[in-house]
């Protein structure tokens, strides 16, 4: 199972270099979709089926629809395209590049200082994650909901149209 | 401290079950990896739907990190945390895709650069 | 009874602060009342204490009144002695309190005197003054601070009223403000008295570090115990003290004030500029007489800067047009005498020529003030003429506080006190025959300017039409002065005309009499004469010169006679020495270290503004990095711990 996990996790890591590295915007989130299965599987050969479920279900399959739907809104047409290519040039990823590199290098500097230990090759139930739900974390489940409201509404208020005052969107 | 309770963790295993026992920090080195990997897509691209992307990929990368500490102490609240990510990340993504809707309607470009009016 | 004395300061002080808190709101003759009226009272109430004085004097001759501690301050210090650790404890605890002796009841019957007098004329001649409240309350503020100088116990008391005069006299010399000219005049006045009173503070702080005490009686008799004649401290402690005495009484080199004060109104000219504030000094110097006689050096420059400014006064007075600069010219030279006088150790004759001097100084002011206000304020004396007729009591007045000042033999009060201080240049221990043709050669100049003066301005043909009639308030002061300037010294004759010695006598428990190398009845004969002749002689060449033009040829302007006008270049000679070095040093420093600091400063937030500035960009990318950046280099720090 731990070959599994490595593979999955180079595949994640792969697809994600690719992400980032797309001009078109589709391409881009279809490689994303990729990067989330393999994460998902990951997942699962960690012990954490229900994670990786609702991964699949909701990430993959809520979040990035939605960007799809958005980016069909949009419209943008092959014009999106040629400017993506000249605005990816060597001289605007180079520093972030750096920066991410050398933040990476403290990272993993400071987590192979010490051994934190195994993962212990258990799965951790539904049931479990469940009991802990709704019992000391209810609040947050409350919460949770609270921001999904007002995600809704956001929504709904930002991208409705006023008919004559469309060149200011609300 | 991890709050433990009473339905621990022997029973659930299952016969047959096989799951991965690795390293705790190869584990965070991935998620690691993968948060800086969306960090350079934010800083890099110009597009706020790239942006939005890469965004997106760090919030994923730090729930994995979550349910990889979770793993290794065997409790659920890493899996508990992922959740409420993934929440507000769909909040999120809501509102900011709206929020990218208007700033077409009004600059008719998704170029993040030219929302730049408050400068110093 | 003599506990009064302080009623005699206290009255000048309420009648200022009266005035100078309802002064907008009382009528022109409540003005006048009160102003005059405060120092009426003092006066008063000054002629009862010199009373009951005399009839009933106190306990050796001295009246101490305490009022209060002014500041009581207490310090220990410890230093070492060889080889142990001394502390010594000192207290500094100078009083109010006000010291009534001869000397001081002289200078205060003078000062109230001829001050009332002048008061009073003045509620002739500032009549139509719009400012009359302001001018009487400096005016009374200048009385109470002459009082507390002659009457101060001690040191600090006396530098109480010596920087009140000068403060007083910089407000009155500038009354006019509204012409800078005035304005510039007074500031002059006042920064060159401050020099002198600069030197005077030095030589207190000297006095009271060597010899503990500023209390005046106290420091004479322990500097007459721990200072030897002629040590060096008594040297620098009277020099000290003379350049106070030198800038308040305007001799060398410090004179340059006293031409330019004349832009006061005359009332103040007369008060504070001929009779009482410059002749501070002169007090100064007599109060502290046993110090100045512990350093023979000091004296003798004393006497040196008296005839020399004598002489520069006297040249300087013969050419000049204005009616005042010529009468200021003539209070340095007379001033010159009395510190003659002092320096060759003649204290009394001082003194008397002091007393009549401020006679008849003042009359002469008063008279000058009635023309110069009858003719519109006009003060050229070559614009003037022919106002004998016009102006009879300032004819009369003026003509015998010029007899006066010039020494008419035997009927003025100036002969007597002149005479004195020739005879004793000529016979005294310290004095020498220099210094006694010093003097003489300036009563010739003396008689001669003063005589100019008055053919010029009452002789020959009118010019002008007089305008304005006297009221009591200007006749009284004149008769008054003209009498005095007259009868004043009946009090001091010569051996040889009677021998009268009521001011010396008076004056001797505190000044002592001086020692003369001559003494011989036919010696005082001969002075006497040639002192006569050459007074004589002076008003017969002015006679000659002046009186019989008609229209006297203008003033040369060439350049001797402009060094003349000028006061000897003196003020062509500072301005070279001090006034433009240090203009030049200031606006050299306007840029200077101190100023780049501040400025630089400023600078640093502005370029540390522009600097931060470009970090706000704008672009929500930049923003992100520069939190990367942030979280970088704090896990670097964690890194590296």
């Amino acid at each position: 199972m731990e070959l599994v996990f490595y593979i999955a996790a180079a595949i994640a890591i792969l697809a994600t270099m690719m992400v980032i590295t797309r001009v078109h915007v589709v391409h881009a989130l279809l490689y994303f979709v990729v990067s989330l299965l393999a994460i998902a599987v990951a997942l699962y050969a960690m012990g954490a089926p229900f994670i990786a479920a609702l991964e699949v279900i909701v990430y993959a399959g809520a979040i990035l629809v939605l960007f799809i739907f958005v980016i069909m809104l949009l419209g943008l047409g092959p014009r999106t395209t040629t400017e993506e290519r000249q605005w990816l040039d060597f001289r605007v990823w180079i520093g972030p590049a750096l920066l991410g590199v050398v933040l990476l290098v403290e990272v993993v500097v400071l987590l192979l200082r010490s051994s934190g230990g195994l993962t212990n090759g258990v799965v951790v139930e539904p049931r479990q994650v469940g009991v802990a739900l709704y019992g000391p974390y209810v609040i947050g489940v409350e919460l949770a909901s609270l921001v999904l409201l007002a995600g809704l509404v956001g929504a709904y208020h930002l991208g409705r149209r006023i008919p004559h005052r469309e060149a200011e969107g609300g | 401290m991890p709050i433990t309770w009473d339905a621990g963790y022997h029973t659930a295993k299952r016969k047959g079950d096989k799951v991965a026992n690795f390293p705790f920090e190869h584990g965070l080195i991935v998620a690691g990896i993968l948060f800086v990997l969306g960090l350079i897509g934010v800083l890099t691209r110009r597009n706020v739907i790239f942006m939005l992307l890469g965004v997106e990929v760090m919030l994923n990368a730090a729930g994995l990190a979550f349910v990889v500490a979770g793993a290794r102490w065997m409790q659920p609240d890493g899996q508990v945390m992922f959740l409420f990510m993934l929440t507000v990340a769909a909040a999120e993504v809501a509102v900011g895709l709206a929020l990218v809707l208007l700033m077409y309607r009004h600059w008719k470009s998704l170029d993040i650069d030219v929302a730049s009016v408050m400068r110093g | 009874m003599l506990t009064l004395l302080w009623i005699v300061v206290a009255l000048p002080i309420a009648g200022f602060l009266w005035l100078a808190l309802f002064g907008a709101r009382l009528s022109r003759r409540s003005i006048m009342s009160i102003g005059v009226g405060a120092v009426g009272l003092a006066l008063l109430s000054a002629l009862h204490i010199a009373y009951t004085f005399f009839t009933s004097p106190p306990k050796g001759g001295v009246f101490v009144q305490t009022l209060w501690t002014w500041m009581h301050v207490e310090s220990t210090h410890t230093f070492r002695r060889g080889t142990s650790l001394v502390f010594e404890r000192g207290s500094f605890h100078p009083e109010i309190a006000f010291y009534l002796d001869p000397l001081s009841l002289l200078m205060v019957l003078v000062v109230l005197g001829v001050g009332f007098l002048i008061f009073l004329f003045s509620a002739w001649y500032m009549a139509e003054d719009t400012d009359l409240a302001r001018f009487y309350a400096y005016m009374n503020l200048f009385v109470a601070s002459m009082l507390i100088l002659v009457l101060a116990d001690n040191l600090l008391l006396l530098y109480l009223g010596w920087e009140g005069v000068g403060l007083c006299s910089y407000l009155l010399i500038g009354f006019w403000y509204q012409d800078p000219a005035n304005v510039r005049a007074a500031m002059k006045a006042f920064l060159i008295t401050r020099i002198g009173d600069t030197a005077f503070i030095i030589g207190l702080f000297l006095l009271f570090t060597q010899l503990g005490t500023l209390q005046i009686q106290e420091v004479l008799t322990r500097a007459g115990l721990q200072w030897a004649p002629g040590s060096a401290l008594a040297v620098t402690a009277a020099a000290l003290l003379l350049g106070g005495a030198l800038g308040k009484s305007a001799q060398l080199p410090l004179q340059t004030w006293l031409p330019d004060a004349m832009a006061g109104p005359t009332p103040v000219s007369a008060l504070i500029h001929a009779a009482t504030m410059v002749t501070a000094g002169v007090y100064l110097i007599a109060r502290t007489h046993t110090l100045f006689s512990l350093a023979p050096s000091v004296m003798l420059i004393v006497a040196i800067i008296g005839a020399v400014t004598l002489l520069v006064g006297g040249v300087s007075a013969l050419v000049q047009r204005d009616i005042k600069r010529v009468l200021a010219y003539s209070t340095m030279s007379q001033i010159g005498y009395m510190f003659l006088a002092l320096g060759i150790g003649a204290w009394s004759a001082a003194m008397f020529h002091f007393m009549t001097h401020a006679f008849f100084k003042a009359l002469l002011f008063l008279a000058a003030g009635v023309v110069i206000h009858s003719l519109h304020n006009e003060q050229d004396i070559f614009n003037m003429g022919g106002l004998r007729k016009q102006l009879p009591l300032a004819f009369w007045s003026f003509l015998i506080g010029a007899l006066s000042l010039a020494a008419l033999p035997l009927v003025t009060a100036g002969f007597y006190s002149k005479d004195e201080i020739l005879h004793l240049c000529w016979a005294s221990a310290l004095g020498s025959p220099w210094l006694y043709a010093a003097a003489l050669v300036g009563a010739f100049l003396t008689a001669f300017y003063i005589f100019r003066v008055f053919f010029l301005v009452f002789g020959g043909a009118s010019k002008r039409e007089v305008a304005g009639h006297l009221n009591p308030a200007a006749t009284i002061p004149l008769v008054v002065l003209a009498v005095l300037s007259i009868v004043g010294g009946l009090v001091q004759l010569p051996r040889v005309l009677g021998g009268v010695p009521l001011f010396s006598n008076m004056l001797a428990p505190v000044l002592p009499a001086i020692t003369l190398v001559e003494d011989s009845p036919g010696l005082e004969w001969v002075l006497l004469f040639v002192s006569a002749i050459v007074s004589l002689v002076g008003i017969g060449m002015a006679y000659l010169l002046y009186a019989r033009r008609t229209s006297p040829a203008p003033a040369r302007d060439n350049v001797p006679a402009r060094f003349f006008r000028d006061g000897w270049g003196f003020d062509w000679l500072y301005d070279q020495l001090f006034v433009r070095p240090y203009c030049w040093i200031v606006i050299e420093s306007r840029h200077d270290v101190f100023d780049a600091l501040y400025a630089g400063i400023a600078e640093l937030a502005e370029v540390c503004y522009h600097a931060l500035r470009r970090t706000q960009t704008g672009k929500v990318r930049w923003y992100a990095a520069v939190l990367v950046f942030g979280v970088v280099l704090i896990l670097a720090m964690v890194v590296f711990r």
